[in-house]
């Protein structure tokens, strides 16, 4: 079968997020005052053949630890598993 | 299919079918209707680039080829041309640079040559505009991000602001490689039963028909303007390079052309009209990153970072290897066969057949009416009574160092590596920018001008002044001029007083380059730089290139030292007609440049040269922008130290300290080569100013400048 | 000396290092292909040069850190190998762990390339014999992640065990917040693993290996490794 997982990345907490700052700086600038913070990552979509969710999941977990995330300074959510 | 559709005018049309003598087929107009278009084929401009000088001693190619390449000794040959990216930047800023560094960049790698520096010529509207910021900042980040990647040093350079290009900005895009001369790669050394290559990116939809979009007038809707642009990606060019380079060592390429405008269709029938060979190529062959392509898309796709190759069939699998090496796609996509014959197959079923000479080359010129502009003479009008003197020099100076165009441009080219290749010897921020030659003692120098201010005011001497302030810049540094290029930015030719200033900058530029021995060797035109409310100024940018023939014979800019007699050389009446200063002060372009002087500008050159190579100065900078108030604050800020002048004043103070025009330079003398130098300049005009030292910039009486605070201010502080 | 400069696809900055080995100590070096497996035998240095590895795809250095060839550099290191990673280098070994720390995105998040005046922290490294203590060279930086990050703990502990080698710091050797360019903690240009056989650092020494390119305080950084590895006899 084939899955789609959605996988998200971004600076862990207590990182120097400048892009996040920048961001955050122009927003308020133009006008949203009720803007707390922002922080940037990374989207990135993988598509996997497996028998089920569960074990996709955990193929694209191990890829986070080999190479999709550098865990000094990042965190992920896998946002969605979708046959 | 209608040939206005394709963008084809009627006589092209006629010409079309003349030739082919039948009905062209809706392939073969929109093939032509893109090879034939401003930007392709020069048709507005090609009977008035003949005007220029294109032989030369050193002159190893000159136009007509890939980049012109010139002989810098030692077997070594430099290739070097500049090319326009505007519209596309006006429209995608960081993309229309980034891409039209990409495409110099492939335009040097085709003569076998690795791209070692580039310069880009920019020119912006109104700084506090906020398209302007926009435009500024993304063109400059657009630079920086893909020739940093791409491994190729930005060493110099001109940013130039006048709200004229708000709407318009340019960008011109300059780059050089170094070749050794018996390993130059040709476009016009195929010969029948090669085999035709694309080494590469796959191929997409990006920037379909974009040589039409940059012959068009911007709509004012510019989001409407989208779909043409095309997308970089500077890591396939790196990748490409080193493929290029490496088969070239090998000897596997016997030609070699970049797909630029109009991709596939016009790198292939360049090399085949160039070559005197036919074509059979096979569109479905074409490896694709798309679906559904039909083959005028394939034929006319700008995907970035792909080449053609000509090869020996018998190389194949060789060049196969290397390119896996490198992650690039290699096909097969037809072969060269005699006689004229252009052929495009899809599935062995003819889609376009057109003979390679009708394609390239033979598009009809237009000679557009020109008449010279009623209100010439009202540019000229200047009457200096009118213009008070300043109260404060102090603060006019100060004044003048922060306009735009001539303050610190720090903030773009630190976002530029100048260094990788470990051959810059003097990056941006002078007056000429120069690279070693590794394993040689030469150097190569670079001087990028424009003066597009003069040139409005009067085309002719504008030109010819666009020339001879490169060439005074090299001469200074001890570089002898060896060839230029040139990137001509206009706007409508269909505007007869517009047409009539193009025809005027050539004639002088043309005019100069023939008297000071320096021939146009490769170069650019890019027409209707206009929107519906303004149109840019005549904007000749020159990229001219000398060699120097050890370190030694280097002067450097900058280098002022304790205790040297500082001298200016040259007329002390420059005039402020056209000048930085008016400009600043008034607001106002007016005024009459001088004309120009071949003989004073030879003489010049060669006194100026003799300076350089018997070692007489420890520092140089010719006068160009903001006249010679400007010159010395350059050179007092590069430096950190400042100068005690003194003098009595031949003409109005404001004329002697901001005229522009003629070869003039500033330099510094140690105490012990003063009599060579005086006599070198015997029978020149020149007058000691004064002695570098401390920590002030003055001239006793007028200005009185702390040098960390002439600093702070000219970098924005 | 024998050398060997690792390429990757996207490296810029190979020849550049070639040519100054070359030229300021005459040392035997090569270019070795990132797909390669092995080192040669006898290598006594191996850099990992500045450049656009992967097109600084995914993170910089991260694909780069996966070559085949990198199996063999961490073996050479374990066994007390030279290795020096300059500028994307330095991203290269801080992504495989032969280092600590991570690369960010400078704080001014644009691309500088400037003259670069640095402190030397400690001379008693291969890599920095013939400098003295807090001697203050320039080398040119040229990249657009080069703010080191350590989180607070780790970043207290690499100060403790001295294993910063260079500091960024004015023309007077004023170390501040003001001469760090992108914003690196503690002002760290380059560190020195806990053995002492590994270097990485942002600023380019092989730019300023000759005269005519502006500056020579790279050269002894090559003079340094040579005098060491002729000592040590291989």
């Amino acid at each position: 079968m084939s899955f789609l997982v959605k996988l998200l990345i971004y600076p862990k907490e207590g990182v120097l997020d400048t892009q996040g700052k920048a961001v955050a700086s122009s927003l308020t600038s133009l006008g949203y005052t009720a803007l707390k913070s922002v922080r940037v990552g990374r989207y990135i979509q993988l598509s996997i053949n497996s028998d089920t969710a569960e074990d996709a999941r955990k193929q694209v977990e191990n890829m986070c630890d080999d190479l999709l995330v550098n865990s000094l300074i990042e965190d992920f959510s896998i946002i969605a598993v979708e046959a | 299919m209608d040939y206005r559709l394709a963008g084809l005018r009627e006589d092209e049309y006629e010409e079309m079918k003349r030739v082919l003598g039948r009905e062209p087929n809706e392939n073969e107009l929109r093939i032509m209707g893109v090879m034939w278009s401003e930007h392709c084929s020069y048709k507005s401009t090609k009977h008035l680039l003949r005007n220029f000088p294109t032989k030369g001693e050193k002159v190893v190619l000159g136009p007509g080829e890939n980049a012109g390449v010139v002989d810098v000794g030692d077997g070594w040959g430099a290739a070097f041309k500049a090319e326009s990216h505007n519209h596309p930047s006006a429209v995608a800023p960081y993309q229309g640079a980034a891409t039209g560094v990409g495409g110099i960049i492939r335009d040097i790698l085709a003569l076998g040559a690795r791209p070692a520096a580039s310069m880009d010529g920019l020119f912006f509207g109104d700084p506090e505009n906020k398209r302007t910021q926009n435009l500024s900042e993304g063109i400059v980040a657009g630079i920086g991000g893909y020739g940093n990647a791409v491994g190729v040093p930005t060493v110099g350079g001109k940013t130039a602001y006048d709200t004229c290009y708000t709407d318009n900005p340019l960008v011109n895009a300059f780059n050089l490689g170094l070749v050794r001369l018996d390993q130059l790669v040709s476009s016009q050394t195929a010969k029948p039963g090669l085999r035709v290559l694309i080494l590469g990116s796959k191929t997409g939809r990006d920037g379909i028909a974009g040589a039409a979009f940059a012959s068009a007038e911007l709509s004012d809707d510019t989001k409407s303007s989208r779909p043409s642009i095309q997308i970089g990606d500077p890591f396939a060019e790196k990748l490409l390079i080193e493929a290029c380079l490496e088969l070239r060592d090998k000897n596997l390429i016997v030609s070699m052309q970049d797909m630029g405008a109009a991709g596939i269709t016009s790198s292939s029938s360049e090399i085949a009209a160039k070559s005197g060979v036919g074509m059979i190529l096979h569109f479905d062959k074409v490896p694709l990153r798309e679906e559904g392509m039909t083959p005028w898309e394939i034929a006319l796709s700008e995907s970035q970072e792909r080449m053609l190759l000509i090869i020996e069939p018998d190389d194949f699998d060789e060049v196969a290897v290397i390119a896996k090496k490198w992650g690039l796609d290699c096909t097969d996509i037809g072969e060269t066969v005699p006689g004229d014959q252009y052929t495009i197959l899809w599935d062995s079923e003819i889609v376009a057949q057109m003979p390679a000479s009708l394609i390239g080359d033979k598009c009809p010129g237009i000679h557009w009416p020109s008449k010279r502009p009623e209100d010439l003479e009202k540019r000229w009008d200047f009457e200096i009574e009118t213009l008070p003197l300043p109260e404060d020099f102090n603060e006019t100076v100060l004044n003048l160092v922060t306009s735009p165009s001539l303050s610190d441009k720090k903030w773009v080219y630190e976002q530029y590596d100048q260094m990788v290749q470990v051959n810059t010897v003097q990056g941006p921020g002078a007056p000429v920018s120069v690279i070693r030659i590794k394993d040689s003692k030469r150097l190569v120098a670079m001087a990028m001008e424009s003066d597009p201010w003069k040139c409005y005011l009067d085309p002719y001497r504008g030109g010819a002044e666009t020339v001879a302030r490169s060439i005074r810049a090299l001469a200074v540094a001890g570089a002898t001029p060896l060839g230029l290029t040139d990137c001509l930015n206009f706007p409508s030719p269909e505007n007869p007083e517009q047409y009539w200033e193009l025809e005027e900058v050539v004639h002088g530029m043309s005019d100069c380059c023939k008297e000071l021995e320096c021939p146009v060797v490769s170069g650019n035109v890019s027409l209707y730089n206009e929107s519906s409310t303004q149109r840019i100024l005549p904007t000749p940018v020159v990229g001219t290139v000398g060699v120097i023939d050890t370190p030694e014979h280097y002067l450097r800019s900058g280098a002022w030292q304790e205790g040297d007699h500082l001298f200016l050389v040259g007329a002390m009446n420059a005039p402020l007609n056209g000048s930085q200063y008016l400009l600043r002060t008034t607001g106002k372009n007016q005024g009459r440049p001088l004309p120009f002087t071949p003989e004073t500008e030879k003489d010049f050159r060669d006194r100026a040269l003799k300076v350089a190579h018997e070692e007489l100065a420890h520092s140089g900078r010719p006068l160009a922008g903001g006249g010679l108030a400007v010159a010395l604050a350059k050179e007092a800020i590069m430096t950190g130290i400042g100068a005690a002048m003194k003098m009595s004043f031949p003409t109005r103070l404001d004329v002697f300290l901001f005229g522009e025009g003629t070869p003039r330079a500033i330099y510094a003398v140690p105490s012990n080569k003063v009599v060579q130098f005086r006599l070198i300049w015997n029978g020149f005009p020149f007058v000691e100013l004064g002695r570098i030292g401390g920590n002030y910039l003055t001239l006793e009486n007028i200005f009185d400048l702390p040098v960390p605070v002439l600093t702070e201010k000219w970098e924005g502080r | 000396m024998k050398a060997q400069v690792i390429v990757f696809p996207g490296s810029n900055c190979d020849q550049d290092v070639v040519y100054a080995l070359r030229h300021v100590v005459g040392a035997t070096v090569e270019t070795l292909w990132h797909g390669e497996k092995e080192l040669p035998s006898g290598t006594d240095l191996v850099v990992l040069p500045g450049g656009f590895s992967y097109g600084d795809y995914l993170r910089t250095g991260a694909i780069a850190s996966l070559s085949p060839i990198m199996d063999a550099v961490h073996k050479y290191a374990e066994e007390g190998g030279l290795v020096l990673g300059i500028c994307n280098g330095f991203q290269i070994l801080t992504e495989t762990g032969l280092l600590p720390g991570a690369l960010l995105p400078n704080k001014t998040l644009r691309f500088i390339c400037k003259p670069c005046y640095l402190r030397v922290e400690r001379n008693d490294l291969p890599f920095t014999l013939n400098y003295t203590k807090g001697q203050i060279v320039q080398f040119p930086i040229a990249h657009h992640e080069g703010l080191f990050y350590l989180p607070e703990n780790e970043l207290n502990e690499l100060e403790k065990n001295n294993q910063v080698v260079f500091r960024y710091a004015s023309v007077n050797g004023e170390v501040s917040e003001e001469h760090t360019p992108n914003g690196a903690l503690n002002n760290i240009a380059g560190i020195i693993n806990k053995k002492g056989n590994i270097l990485g650092l942002m600023p380019h020494p092989e730019r300023a290996s000759e005269k005519l390119l502006g500056g020579e305080d790279g050269a002894l950084m090559w003079q340094s490794i040579n005098a060491w590895i002729n000592k040590a006899g291989v």
